[in-house]
């Protein structure tokens, strides 16, 4: 009882610049400048501020532009730096191309790996136990169970990222989209088709709607 | 409003980026999240304009390089800018800071002491 515990009687340079925090934040508060919400708001807006526009830009340029989509297959790293998108990681970008006989599925093994400078946050069951290790043993069945039925014929390849590799997949153009320009197909891609466990549909024509 | 992010902010160049991680932010205690938030709202709230915020810290990241400065996180370094952006745009004074750093600290000493 008679023990004086010193360690929480002089705050630490994180808990003072928790005061600190605090402090400014209360008294900015009753000024009526900010709200707690809207900080609360904020946080939580930029934690996931990252979307996958940009592999989505990606993608639709290799459809419309047959050399640029080349490039992107033979050195995706630079062609993916010539629209403006890198990380600072230092990490190389391989592209995979899903073909009519080839479908393509990307997960990391051991961590969560993720191409984030083109696909923004990963989503949480790419970050799951389960599907690290259930698509490596059985991607048909995991596919499946994401509601993507592939024929017998198609061959599967799972490619495992790490820290200095990281892929992403180039989903095959749905048929019927020769009219749209490079912006609605654009529009058309999910993160989930680039991670591989999604095949993008033929959107629905207009006149339907 | 705050759904949306700013690339200014989002996006700020290499030796102010915000420190990330596999491409999330990274917040290493609660209240390095709540004073990004805080900056942030102000911003939003237009007590002043981005630039006057990256470019403080920015002098206040290449201050903290100068040899014989103690070690700095870059979080601590992003509460000085915002904590001196904040008086010297008037919306707070130096004293009333002060003041509530001193009740907040009282409070917490008390608070331990009852804790035993």
């Amino acid at each position: 009882m008679s023990t004086i515990h010193t360690e929480h009687q002089i705050p630490g340079p994180g808990s003072l610049a928790d005061i600190r925090t605090k402090a400014l934040e209360s008294l900015l508060i009753e000024k009526g400048l900010i709200s707690s919400d809207a900080i609360d708001a904020i946080v939580r807006a930029y934690e996931h501020d990252i979307g996958p526009l940009n592999g989505a830009t990606v993608v639709a340029r290799a459809w419309v532009d047959p050399v640029y989509k080349q490039r992107l297959l033979s050195d995706g790293t630079s062609a993916i730096a010539e629209l403006g998108f890198g990380g600072r990681e230092g990490v190389d970008m391989v592209v995979l191309e899903n073909t009519p006989t080839v479908h393509n599925v990307v997960v990391c093994t051991l961590c969560s790996c993720y191409p984030w400078p083109v696909l923004g946050l990963p989503p949480a069951w790419y970050k799951s136990y389960a599907y690290r290790a259930r698509v490596v043993r059985e991607p048909r069945t995991v596919l499946q169970e994401f509601g993507l039925e592939l024929p017998d014929m198609v061959e599967i390849r799972v490619w495992d990222s790490n820290s200095d590799m990281r892929y992403m997949v180039l989903p095959e153009r749905p048929a019927g989209t020769e009219h749209l320009s490079e912006t609605e197909l654009r529009d058309l891609v999910t993160r989930d088709a680039m991670i591989g466990v999604a095949r993008i549909a033929t959107p629905a024509p207009a006149a339907q709607r | 409003m705050a759904e949306e992010t700013d690339p200014r902010i989002a996006n700020m160049a290499e030796h102010i980026a915000l420190p990330r991680q596999n491409g999330e932010l990274l917040f290493q205690a609660p209240w390095e999240a709540r004073a990004f938030g805080i900056a942030v709202a102000l911003n939003e709230a237009g007590a002043y304009p981005w630039r006057d915020f990256s470019q403080g810290l920015a002098a206040e990241t290449a201050a903290a390089e100068q040899p014989g400065e103690a070690q700095t996180s870059y979080y601590e370094r992003w509460l000085t800018t915002l904590a001196t952006l904040a008086i010297t745009k008037g919306l707070v004074t130096p004293a009333e800071l002060e003041q509530r750093i001193q009740e907040y600290l009282h409070q917490e000493a008390h608070a331990e002491h009852h804790a035993r």
